[in-house]
């Protein structure tokens, strides 16, 4: 079996596996294997990847599988992996088994939240494999529907309210996602050609120019809407506020990511003309989403939020660096969505630790834990550190190369909106010290906090797995930018071959 | 036997019974007469697949086949909706279709 | 050509020492965590030392050019086809001259601490922290691009807060662990915003690209860009105000008093001698562009320098807690370096400033080390900062004190210490280059020497202060690095820098010129005598001269109030104007909009439910009428 075939099908067996489970240990068990058997495959993924690029394959797209799916109207189960979705695939991986540690305690429903848990991954994998249009789409909605049960079940505070809101904002941008992608579907071939949803097959067919205007902010808004793009990122903080831990990493850490991915993929990558003709105006938007977002964290009270405001600015980095159109800002954008996945995802982890022990989430009421739980502490400074980007943790290399390759634009609005987002570092950094502060230093408020415990192994686990990948991007990111750039690049080449039509606005 | 009584004598008995099913099934409340007016129904129809056998083919069957069909369908029916009705009773201590609303929104 | 390469294991060493002590430090006794990281500095000083006289002695023939060596790069990250990040070691002399500087400090401050954190919670952890520091800043002096400088620009400003903060459960030392990173952080804007505009225009990061005469960065035409400098000007503008946060530099200098709160060893090694002089180096790394590029961001160099020195002078006047004064004396220094290179040109002689520059900066690490040091000894046997529990100690504290008097004279310019000849160095640098910052200088030459003695007869002369325990002499371990410095401090005067750190790699002519050395003495002396009658015996004469000058002493003892300017705007107009109000308007309106429309699907939904009753009666009538109603129109039609 192709290995990409065995990301989903890994899932679907562990699914299978917790029904017959007959206790909580068990499932998490059974969790844990499954997915840590899915790292193992993650890891022998992007080994072999480098293998076959190092053996001089330069296919754009490897292990590619297609098999006829739905005949009438041509679709596909049409897989493959470059190294961006490599990449993707392995941060995934990542972050749930990362996830699956730090729900080791779930007691209520257990068997049903974990099945959740792990068909929301299993449909993360088949949208990051996917070629066909149609067949992401489908993972797509996999993906996002389990999220309205993990929230409104399992989740704390608002949650009914959460889960809705945030259900339906994903699935209004589902439906724009749709006509977009039903918009593309009809002008996938010259007239008279079989239509088609293969992403590559789209590609070589230059969609009209009106139309492209037109379906455009459709796709684009689409994906911006899970990519938090402004003004439609407010689902994002109840929506974390209220998730459970586990849900809170999945969906700040892997499932933004998909509206950045396709994005670029389907937004970018299909509909180059328009593009180049709108980017402006998102650029305007996202440039908004960074500073406006890392303002935001600075006046929240609640951890959480203060991590989902912050998560809006990031993610719109992610977006405003795929607007900048040129090679090293999109390298930048896609590590910047791992190095935010890693980070963001640590730190769901390490609120919902502590919130587990204190019982508040609430800043000005704690105080001190660094005493009292030296381990969460440390961690909780690394991933801060991350957050604002210090060299040799992961922020700072998908950061730099935003910032270098956004500026090495030749225009000047585009060098402008650059310096714009270069200022939210010194605002991200007035947050996180600012928690970090009022949280870990200073002296215990509480006096009920000095009795609480630091980390249990599967916390340590959990928060350890996420903070050595986090290093080892920001100590070593050659590797890791060079196997994104190099697929990047032919990519970057089509979109950038039609600029000569454009006349912009700048 | 039959040969004296015309034709549109059975028809307006059914139909008499049929909309007088209908009208008990739509203002009763109660399950049990609802369940009554239902079956008032399935017979008007019986009676109309007898007679038209009768009278139309004669030397078939076929329509008093069905109106056996529907018999049995009938008693099945009768069976599972009193076994319905005797547990919504039990749960809500009457059978006032008004009061099973636990599924509604 | 020498390999230097091996001078990669000066900063690895101390990373490695970091990582150890953190990861397993609490494991052991902490005393050995004080030992590792000793010894592995110390292998660090050795090889610097090696470093150097290899260097400047062995391979360097007289008269000739020091070359700048790139010993050793590998690429880190590619970001476009030019612009590739690399890490690296680049030798030449002012790297070797820093990593001299860093590694003795860093070995002395490491002895010291052995002895001074005795019994704190926390020891491996501020030995680790120490490593990490050391580690950081010696790859910010040995890179060879603008961008790893920038890496490990920031890397010190963690290791700063850090260890600012390390006394974590006291909320002043929070507060200024916090505000140092912020305010640096802010400047590193300004050093980030710089580093993209100049490598936009000479795509290179390289720093020997950089500064080449005939390089990009400098052959290159750039023309008037934005409000009449040119685009070069403006992003070496930038980058001036990276190298400003981190040296102090007025208007960014607030958070160097606050940062005293962290253990004096630490205010000694990073906020006296080694970071805050990134910015010097910063500009020294980078002064052939400076200097040849119009010379505009020049001029803003050594007035931000002049003003800054006379501005911290004049506040260390009023100050009464020993480790503030210092702190303000130090961003004084600082100044003065700043200002050298400001006043400087390149190459020959017109060099001077830069080479006074540098000479300033290596025996300031020396004097300023030494004066913090002896600050930790007096506050270890005091147990307080302030001056009004000090006085007289010069009985009990017999070491410290003749150190520290040293200390006291070397930074006031009298010969023949060292701080006589590279302050002289850079008097006579000004004195060409623009006469009202030589007056400046001048006086803040005799603000100096008056505020120093100031501190100094407050501590060890005046009053009779009765103590609650005697206080008596440091352990040795203390008192020796006090002594290698003090003996640094005499002789670094001596040494031939201007053969050794010029602006071009040659040799220069110096000698001195009477005309300033003569002055500058005198009025270094008129400072002394001047402390003297103040302060030697307990008397009113100091509060009835502040009483004179009442309103300008209680501006300068309030350090101009800018304090309390930057709360206003961070606190009042930030936070209140800017990120409440976003967040209010998130919720409100924004989020608001969102749920309107939800709201009104909702109550457009409600309205028509009716007719989903659930009442299957209902259905039914609907459904019979509507049939009957069917059939009356069939009937009706047919």
């Amino acid at each position: 079996m192709n290995i990409l075939t065995l990301f989903v099908v890994i899932p679907v067996l562990t699914v299978i596996a917790i029904l017959f489970s007959k206790d909580m240990k068990q499932t998490r068990l059974i969790s844990a294997i499954g997915m840590g058997i899915q790292l193992i495959l993650a890891g022998i993924l992007v080994y072999s990847y480098l293998g076959m690029r190092k053996a001089g394959i330069t296919d754009e797209f490897l292990f590619y599988f297609d098999a006829l799916w739905f005949k009438t109207l041509n679709i596909h189960y049409t897989i493959g992996v470059d190294g961006i979705s490599v990449a993707m695939i392995a941060l995934t991986s990542i972050v749930v088994f990362a996830g699956v540690f730090a729900s080791w305690t779930v007691e209520t429903l257990h068997k049903e939240f974990f099945i959740s848990l792990i068909v929301l991954a299993s449909g993360v994998f088949g949208f990051f494999i996917s070629l066909d249009l149609f067949t992401m789409f489908l993972f797509y909605e996999i993906a996002v529907i389990p999220m309205y049960l993990l929230i409104g079940i399992w989740g704390s505070g608002p949650k009914e309210y959460s889960a809705m809101k945030l259900t339906l904002m994903l699935m209004a941008g589902s439906a724009l996602l749709f006509v977009a992608i039903l918009g593309i579907y009809f002008y996938s071939a010259p007239a008279g050609g079989q239509l088609t949803f293969n992403l590559l097959e789209i590609a070589k067919n230059k969609i009209p120019i009106e139309m492209q205007r037109f379906l455009f902010p459709f796709a684009f808004i689409g994906f911006g809407i899970l990519g938090a793009l402004f003004p439609f990122h407010t689902w994002s903080p109840d929506g974390h506020a209220s998730a459970p831990t586990a849900v809170s990493m999945l969906h700040a850490g892997v499932l933004m990511k998909l509206g950045g991915y396709g994005a670029f993929r389907v937004a970018l990558y299909l509909l180059p003309e328009a593009a180049h003709e709108q980017a402006w105006i998102f650029l305007i938007l996202t440039g908004i989403s960074v500073v406006y977002g890392a303002f935001g964290a600075i006046a929240q009270k609640d951890l959480k939020y203060i991590n989902a405001y912050s998560s809006v600015s990031h993610c719109g980095l992610v977006l405003f660096a795929l607007l900048m159109l040129n090679q090293a800002a999109m390298n930048g954008a896609i590590i910047q969505m791992i190095s935010h996945g890693l980070m963001t995802a640590l730190f769901f982890a390490l609120i919902g630790m502590i919130y587990g022990r204190t019982h508040t989430r609430i800043v000005s009421e704690m105080g001190g834990l660094m005493k009292i739980m030296p381990f969460l502490g440390v961690c909780w400074v690394i991933a801060g550190m991350a957050s604002l980007g210090l060299p040799g943790l992961s922020g700072f290399v998908a950061e730099m190369t935003i910032f270098i390759g956004s500026f090495q634009h030749t225009d000047t609005f585009h060098r402008f909106m650059t310096i714009l987002a270069t200022t939210s570092i010194v605002v991200t950094a007035v947050y996180i010290l600012r928690v970090v502060g009022a949280l870990l230093l200073g002296p215990v408020k509480n006096d009920h906090f000095l009795e609480l415990e630091d980390a249990k192994w599967y916390e340590r686990l959990s928060t350890v797995t996420l903070i050595l990948s986090i290093a080892a991007i920001g100590i070593a990111p050659l590797w890791l930018s060079d196997m994104i750039g190099f697929s990047l690049a032919p990519m970057v080449d089509k979109i950038n071959s039609v600029t000569a039509s454009i006349a912009g606005i700048f | 036997m039959t040969q004296g009584i015309p034709l549109n004598f059975f028809l307006i008995i059914s139909t008499l019974m049929f909309f007088i099913g209908i009208f008990g099934f739509l203002t009763r409340r109660n399950l049990i007469t609802m369940l009554m007016s239902i079956e008032l129904i399935l017979n008007a129809v019986n009676i109309n697949f007898v007679v038209f056998n009768k009278y139309l083919y004669p030397q078939q069957l076929h329509g008093l086949f069905f109106s056996l069909i529907i018999i049995a369908v009938a008693a099945a029916e009768a069976a599972v909706a009193i076994a319905i009705i005797i547990n919504i009773y039990r749960n809500f201590k009457s059978i006032d279709v008004d009061n099973v609303d636990e599924m509604k929104y | 050509m020498v390999n230097y390469a091996y001078t990669l294991l000066i900063p690895l060493i101390p990373l490695a020492v970091f990582l150890f002590l953190g990861l397993t430090g609490h494991k052991y006794k902490p005393i050995v965590s004080g030992i590792i990281g000793t010894l592995g500095l110390g292998i660090g000083a050795i090889l610097s030392y090696a470093t150097a006289i290899s260097y400047f002695f062995v391979n360097h023939v007289d008269g000739t050019k020091l070359e700048s060596i790139k010993a050793f790069e590998i690429p880190w990250l590619h970001i476009t086809e030019n612009l590739t990040i690399s890490l690296g070691s680049l030798i030449d002399p002012i790297s070797v001259m820093m990593l001299v500087v860093i590694t003795t400090v860093s070995l002395m401050v490491h002895i010291y601490s052995i002895g001074y954190m005795k019994g704190e919670k926390g020891y491996h952890r501020f030995f680790a922290f120490l490593s990490l520091f050391t580690f950081s800043m010696l790859g910010l002096v040995m890179a060879t691009n603008i961008f790893q400088m920038y890496i490990f620009w920031e890397l010190v400003g963690l290791s700063s807060y850090l260890l600012i903060g390390f006394y974590y459960t006291k909320p002043s030392a929070v507060a200024a662990s916090k505000k140092a990173f912020i305010v640096t952080r802010f400047a590193d804007l300004g050093f980030l915003i710089g580093i993209l505009m100049l490598s936009f225009f000479t795509q290179t990061f390289d720093f020997q690209t950089l500064t080449n005469p005939n390089g990009p960065a400098i052959a290159n035409n750039y023309g008037t860009g934005f409000m009449g400098l040119s685009l070069i000007t403006w992003a070496l503008l930038f980058i001036f105000m990276g190298g400003a946060g981190k040296s102090a530099m007025f208007p960014l200098h607030i958070w160097l008093p606050d940062a005293m709160e962290g253990p004096t060893p630490v205010s000694a090694l990073i906020h006296a001698a080694t970071m805050v002089v990134a910015g010097v180096y910063l500009v020294a790394r980078l002064f052939p562009v400076y200097a040849l590029t119009g010379g505009d961001a020049l001029h803003v160099v050594a007035w931000v320098g002049g003003f800054s020195s006379l501005f911290a002078a004049v506040i260390a006047c009023t100050q009464t807690d020993i480790k503030r004064v210092l702190a303000y004396s130090t961003m004084s220094q600082i100044g003065y370096m700043m200002l050298a290179l400001g006043v400087s040109g390149y190459g020959g002689h017109d060099g001077l400033g830069f080479m006074a520059a540098n000479f300033h900066l290596f025996t300031h690490a020396m004097f300023k080390a030494l004066l913090f040091l002896g600050a930790g000894a007096v506050i270890h046997a005091v147990h307080s900062n302030e001056m009004g529990d000090m006085g007289g100690l010069r009985k009990y504290l017999p070491i410290t004190h003749i150190t520290f008097l040293i200390a006291c004279l070397t930074i006031a310019g009298v010969p023949p210490f060292s701080g006589f000849w590279s302050k002289d160095e850079i008097l006579v640098a000004a004195w060409h280059h623009d006469k009202v910052l030589f007056i400046i200088e001048f006086l803040v030459a005799g603000l100096t020497a008056f505020y120093m003695f100031r501190l100094y007869y407050n501590i060890f002369w005046n009053k009779d202060t009765h103590y609650h325990h005697t206080p008596h002499e440091s352990p040795l371990v203390m008192t020796i690095p006090l002594m290698i410095l003090a003996f640094g401090a005499v002789v670094s005067g001596f040494l031939p820098f201007h053969k050794m750190v010029t602006s071009d790699g040659m040799a220069i002519e110096s000698h001195i010129d009477f005309a300033v050395a003569i002055p500058s003495v005198l009025i270094g002396l008129i400072g002394i005598a001047v402390a003297t009658v103040m302060y030697r015996k307990p008397g009113s004469l100091p509060d009835k001269i502040a009483g004179t000058f009442k309103n300008f002493y209680k501006w300068a003892y309030h350090k101009f109030y800018m304090d309390e300017v930057y709360l206003f705007v961070t606190k009042k107009i930030i936070f209140r104007y800017i990120s409440a109000p976003l967040a209010w308007f998130d919720r409100h309106v924004v989020d608001a909009s969102m749920n309107g429309i939800a709201n009104t699907v909702d109550a457009t939904s409600k309205s028509v439910r009716g007719f989903q009753s659930g009442r299957i009666q209902q259905y039914g009538y609907v459904f019979v009428v509507g049939a009957i109603l069917l059939v009356l129109l069939f009937i009706y039609i047919f």
